[in-house]
């Protein structure tokens, strides 16, 4: 592990060959990743780590590592209970917003992220999403859109796609039948208070997850209102699908329903 | 109701599988559910086969949501059911006390998985005292506890004939290695084994119109009177005493002369089931007893068993669930309660016979 290359930089030698100077994972790695918990759990090709890398970049060019707490639900995200070098509680299917909301409330000086998934955020937590977005708690919500149920095997999520075929949608999902996909940021910015901020990044523009990423955090610091970042993800495993497939869903398929960009801005008049 | 197989078939299944095609089977005509391991393949398959047999699926948000709208489905008169595990069962108990209070014959499939709280995805018998008891309420509610995939499948038809003969909500109480394991399975139109369905009726939406062709439906699940609720719950045991004998169902084997007699349910009995003909084998007297109906509880049946018994030894993969429901049953009784607790986690054959001979030889020794 030690010695294995995962990256390199590249530099002209005396005699002018090119050498390559040696990376390990370690050096490569974002310091609030937690090194002895990695190799992380996730499938290949997997967004997840993308999103928490996103994440681990934020937190420290903002040098909020010591204040950061960090909440992940049931689903695919529990599988970060123990990734980072912060103090982490992994909490029920849906319930991560309250939980961290809560934290927030009782000391204010903690930073409060709460990673969830889309069916753990839009469904079964969707009362908490809106209700959080509402009393316009501090807190950063960021949460991965795969349009599946990934832990569970791949069922319909709420940003299941029409005509996309899961294990409980195998004729292909029916809008008639299970209405259209939810979208999340949007609903976050027409209910949204003064101060919040809504956003949808991807997987696939990985500078622009981290200056979103590093918004949602800012104003929850600056305690101008809730924070919501969205991010479009991948799920190999129960899209059953090549590398080339998985990002042709993510970069065509997705981005056709899920606009990218951001939604509401703090400034913005409410 | 459409038939579901030509003539009475012999298939090799897991559970999950089983229990789609029971559904079917009693009739149900519509499912409400949330994904959670180890039910999802009963949605797996239901959504697969719903369609080519006109019945319906709505996947909800939560298991709140799954659980009320089967009640809504059932109030509307439809054979409605939902499946779920652990931390959904925890959720779900709130409409099961709904049906409970108001009646609802709505049905449940749960399989189990390990506890407390959301735990591993696997299998356990946490869930025996949240099944029977969960919620604010005194358990009024039908609970069967099945051990092979024959009896997902009878006792699946099973409750929704229960639950729409006596009104109270129904649970099939599996496990995940029911559900995830393959075995050989029999799947039948209730008709043609003499099961005939029990039909349904809506609760609202019956024709006329309300205050002017028939009296209004007025169905409520609130009271104001601490008395008017002492008098509606005296009302509802003394209805669910008076049909226990209906439908208390249990199963025992070897009761005459035995030492000890083993007690366990679900698919742990079949373990103890083994481990007693293994040691009937080798001479040893020991019988068992399977509750089978774990609400209502085999009560006068369980204290008739042991009666003559010195000892009971409770296997369950809990930790005194099912024990301390025994402790109750055969309270007064002069015999000795010795248990082997495995939360989560499964028990053998081998594992229960060296149990009863481990204590039966230190009592031996101690005589
Ligand atoms: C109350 C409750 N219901 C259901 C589940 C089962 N469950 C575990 S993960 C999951 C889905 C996760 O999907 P999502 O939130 O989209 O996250 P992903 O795995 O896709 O990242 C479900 C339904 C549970 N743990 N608790
Ligand atoms: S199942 Fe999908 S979301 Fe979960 S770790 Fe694997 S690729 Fe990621
Ligand atoms: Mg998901």
């Amino acid at each position: 592990m030690e010695n294995k290359t995962s990256g390199s930089a590249t530099s002209e030698s005396k005699t002018g060959f090119t050498t390559r100077t040696v990376v390990t994972p370690n050096e490569a790695m974002p310091k609030v990743w937690r090194r002895e918990t990695k190799p992380h759990r996730f499938c290949p090709g997997c967004g997840h780590p993308i999103i928490l890398k996103a994440l681990a970049q934020a937190v420290e060019e903002l040098d909020i590592q010591g204040r950061t707490v960090f909440g992940c639900d049931i689903g695919c995200s529990l599988l970060a209970w123990d990734f980072f070098n912060l103090d982490s509680i992994q909490t029920h299917h849906g319930r991560t917003t309250p939980v961290i909301a809560g934290l927030k409330r009782a000391r204010p000086d903690l930073i409060g992220v709460a990673y969830m998934g889309d069916g753990g955020g839009y469904a079964i937590g969707s009362q908490h999403l809106l209700n959080a977005a509402m009393r316009n708690d501090r807190v950063t919500v960021i949460l991965c859109n795969n349009t599946v149920y990934a832990m569970t095997g791949g069922q319909m999520a709420p940003t299941t796609l029409p005509t996309q075929k899961t294990e409980t949608t195998p004729y292909g999902r029916d809008p008639a039948m299970t209405g259209e996909p939810t979208l999340g940021p949007e609903l976050m910015a027409a209910i949204g208070r003064k101060g919040a901020y809504a956003a949808r990044g991807t997987v696939a523009n990985y500078r622009q997850l981290v200056k979103f990423t590093k918004k949602a955090l800012e104003n929850q610091l600056a305690d101008r209102g809730f924070s919501f970042l969205e991010v479009l993800s991948t799920c190999p495993t129960n899209w059953r699908t090549t590398p080339r497939q998985t990002w042709d869903f993510v970069e065509d398929d997705m981005t056709r329903v899920y606009k990218v960009g951001e939604f509401l801005k703090p400034e913005d008049e409410k | 109701m459409a038939r579901i197989v030509d003539d009475d078939q012999r298939m090799f299944m897991t559970g999950n599988e089983v229990l789609a095609w029971a559904a079917l089977a009693a009739g149900a005509e519509i499912m409400y559910g949330y994904p959670i391991t180890p039910q999802n393949e009963i949605m797996h398959y239901w959504t697969r086969l719903a369609p080519r047999f006109e019945r319906g699926f709505l996947q909800t948000e939560d298991e709140l949501s799954a659980g009320f709208t089967t009640l809504g489905g059932v109030m509307a008169g439809k054979r409605a059911f939902s499946a779920t595990s652990g931390p959904g069962d925890i959720l779900m108990q709130e409409p099961i006390c709904m049906a409970e209070m108001m009646r609802i014959p709505a049905v449940w499939i749960i399989q189990q998985r390990g506890a407390p709280s959301t735990a591993t995805v696997i299998y356990g018998q946490q869930e025996t005292r949240l099944a029977c008891f969960g919620g604010n309420g005194e358990g009024h509610r039908v609970v069967y506890s099945t051990s092979s995939h024959q009896e997902l499948f009878d006792y699946l038809i099973k409750a929704f004939n229960t639950a729409w003969s006596y009104r109270f909500p129904t649970i099939l109480l599996g496990d995940g290695y029911q559900g995830k394991m393959r075995e050989a399975v029999t799947l039948y139109n209730p008709e043609d084994h003499g099961v005939k369905l029990v039909p349904t009726e809506p609760f609202v939406g019956r024709p006329g119109v309300p205050g002017v062709d028939r009296a209004p439906a007025h169905y409520r699940n609130t009271f104001n009177i601490e008395e008017e609720i002492y008098e509606i719950v005296h009302a509802r045991e003394e209805e669910f005493e008076a049909l226990t004998p209906q439908i208390v169902e249990f199963e025992s084997g070897y009761l005459d002369e035995a030492e000890m007699i083993l007690i366990g349910h679900g698919i742990v009995s079949r373990a103890i089931k083994e481990a007693v003909k293994l040691l009937q084998n080798k001479g040893v007297k020991v019988g068992y007893f399977r509750p089978v109906t774990l609400r209502p509880f085999p009560v006068e049946e369980l204290r008739k068993a042991v009666e003559k018994v010195p000892a009971v030894m409770v296997f369950e993969s809990a930790l005194g669930q099912l024990l301390s429901m025994v402790k109750e049953a055969v309270g007064g009784l002069p015999v000795k309660i010795e248990a082997f607790l495995r939360p989560g986690v499964g028990i053998c054959t081998d594992e229960a016979a060296e149990q009863v001979q481990e204590y039966l030889r230190k009592s031996s020794m101690v005589h």
